[in-house]
């Protein structure tokens, strides 16, 4: 009798596959459709920001932490920020804490939006990625008013912000594809300031949320593709070092902004989704509860900063530039701008390691400094890594077409994994 | 928080005495140095004794002291950034590598398994050899790269750079073609800097 030879079967996901999320080699071991191991291969985008970081200023080293989750910036940006006050000990204003909280719950939207999107049309949900990119394309707005472009802002500076909100919102224009009617429609929430544009949008978003439930949440379909996949127990999610949504999808109720808060978010009225099976569908429906909760702090900063104008950056000069206007007419204040921008500031020997709630889960900033103007040594610690590393495990046993279902729900971005 | 912290260290000197170093507060941060030997010993011992229940090992990296200013010491650690959910607070571990030229440290992994992927990046990066890691691989770094670039004494241009060779018809490796530029120089101001005669 002739038995015939069985072998695992071995293939190549990605690194240029569209649901790789970015460059992402996943080099998956088959048993006739069924995984028996995955093994991811990362560092296709590793471009050594935190090397990069040790041959720039504290400064400098700022606008890298956009690119490195580059689908939710300004979070990122925050973690640096902090760690570098925490070694300078500067204080930060209040109303620049409110905007803070406020943009990275903006933030945390947009990432969520993204997030769910495309994991749905990664598993065959096609029109789901029309509607959130659609909110999304507000939010974008929102960051361009403020920040003056769409995605690497480089907005919080050690210190503060770098500029107060914007009193006004950019307009639509006619043109061939757009007579004066529609542009007037669409230009009817940005006749305000930005303040009333977001809080605008606010009020638009729980129905928009409830539009997304309408979509997937009873979907049949969805909940095929969702339910029992990727299962995670609270035991391993803490082996394996998860946080964020995926760690509360497991039933853990954790939430740095919660038990340890840092900025303002401790005077927030807002609740921790939790999850209970730990399954992809549950880490979904953590995603959506999460960001109607920061729909909720999003309206209750918006309400403080009408209320309270006040300074956004420090007036520690030795750590944030003088006004324009200041710098124009004081010597002093000239060469307080001239040694900031030319040799930078010096942060003062010691170590610091600040974790904050980025949208993906625990951003910590490990900085490092013996004095100088440059960091001895930065070592960003981004939610992705541990939860590209938990793929294997939560692969195995599963279908091939469940790899999709499983890299949409850890929120992969590789920008953030490889940095 | 810091009498949260205050109550850690007094525990952490009486569970272990001497067999770590004095714990260093500074900045609202709890940071313990162990020795090698007693490393594996002592973490296993912070994960499962509920006095100190740290869960999670939420960062490990590497760190090269050897251009550090005024420092003395060995010259590779491996640092970790322990946080308990219980208790909710936070321990850095170091633990330095005994030998400079062929440093090794003990692995965590069978503690934490989430230590497998950040082991193996202090390795890429650093070349701390993680001993009892079962899958030390490269992970970031290109397949093939030759040397540790997180180390001080890698130049931040790297030594080879990739191009597409037309002749050839293939991808190539060569050496590189950009010269190394500090703009900014790097500087260390001293203590009394600016502080002395009024002139500053």
């Amino acid at each position: 009798m002739v038995v015939a030879e069985i072998k695992n079967y071995t293939i190549n996901f990605g690194p240029q596959h569209p649901a790789a999320h970015g460059v992402l080699r996943l080099v998956l071991e088959l048993d006739g459709e069924v995984i028996v191991r995955a093994d991811p291969h990362i560092g296709l985008l590793h471009r050594g920001t935190e090397k990069l970081a040790e041959t720039r200023t504290w400064l400098q080293t700022l606008p890298y932490m956009d690119r490195l989750d580059y689908t939710s910036m300004i979070p990122s940006e925050h973690a640096y920020c902090l760690a570098v006050e925490r070694l300078l000990g500067v204080e930060v204003p209040i109303r620049a804490q409110y905007i803070r909280v406020m943009m990275d719950e903006v933030t945390r939207i947009k990432n969520h939006l993204l997030n769910i999107g495309t994991h749905a049309l990664d598993i065959g949900a096609m029109t789901m990625v029309l509607y959130t990119f659609r909110e999304r394309e507000d939010l974008f707005d929102v960051l361009e008013a403020i920040t003056g472009i769409r995605m690497h802002g480089a907005y919080y500076r050690p210190g503060g912000v770098y500029r107060d909100l914007p009193g006004q919102m950019p307009k639509y224009q006619e043109n061939r594809f757009k007579n004066a009617q529609t542009v007037k429609e669409l230009n009817e929430p940005r006749n305000g300031s930005l303040l009333d544009f977001l809080e605008d949008f606010t009020n638009r978003f729980p129905v928009y949320l409830s539009e997304y439930h309408t979509l997937l949440t009873d979907n049949r379909i969805w909940k095929q593709r969702t339910v029992g996949i990727g299962v995670v127990s609270p035991e391993r999610a803490l082996q394996l070092g998860f946080s964020g949504a995926m760690l509360r999808g497991s039933g853990v109720e954790w939430d740095l902004r919660k038990k340890q808060p840092y900025e303002v978010y401790d005077r927030m009225d807002f609740d921790i989704p939790v999850g209970v099976n730990g399954d992809t569908y549950d880490r979904y429906l953590v995603r959506m509860e999460e960001m109607f909760q920061s729909n909720r702090i999003i309206k209750q900063c918006i309400e403080w900063l009408r209320k309270n104008p006040g300074p956004v950056i420090t007036d520690d000069h030795k750590v944030a530039p003088p006004s324009r206007e200041k710098m124009k007419g004081s010597m002093e204040e000239l060469i307080h701008h001239f040694k900031l921008f030319t040799e930078g500031m010096h942060v003062p020997a010691g170590e610091a390691y600040v974790a904050i709630e980025h949208p993906k889960g625990e951003m910590g900033v490990w900085a490092v400094s013996d004095g100088a103007n440059k960091p001895y040594r930065i070592k960003l610690h981004t939610a992705g890594i541990p939860h590209l590393a938990a793929t294997d495990e939560m692969c195995r046993g599963h279908m091939l077409a469940d790899a999709t279902a499983i890299i949409g729900t850890i929120d992969l971005v590789l920008g953030d994994v490889d940095r | 928080m810091s009498a949260k912290l205050e109550r850690l260290c007094h525990q952490l000197k009486e569970s272990f005495g001497d067999r770590i170093m004095e714990p260093v507060m500074a900045l609202g941060e709890l940071t313990v140095t162990i020795p090698a030997e007693n490393y594996l010993d002592a973490m296993r011992q912070l994960r499962d004794d509920p006095v100190f229940c740290f869960e999670q090992l939420m960062d490990l990296s590497g760190i090269d002291y050897s251009e550090f200013t005024g420092y003395q010491g060995k010259r590779f650690a491996s640092v970790s950034q322990l946080l308990s959910l219980t208790h909710n607070w936070r321990l850095r571990v170091k633990v330095f590598a005994t030998d400079d030229d062929f440093p090794v440290v003990a692995s965590v992994m069978d503690i934490w398994n989430v230590a497998n992927w950040y082991e193996r990046e202090a390795f890429d990066l650093f070349g701390i050899h993680f001993e009892g890691h079962v899958d030390l691989r490269r992970i970031l770094t290109d397949y093939g790269f030759v040397g540790h670039p997180f180390r001080k004494d890698f130049p931040i241009t790297g030594y080879v750079e990739m191009r597409y060779d037309p002749e050839q018809q293939r991808v190539i490796y060569q050496p590189v073609t950009i010269e190394p530029r500090e703009v900014t120089p790097r500087i260390v101001r001293e203590e009394q800097y600016a502080k002395g005669d009024g002139r500053g």
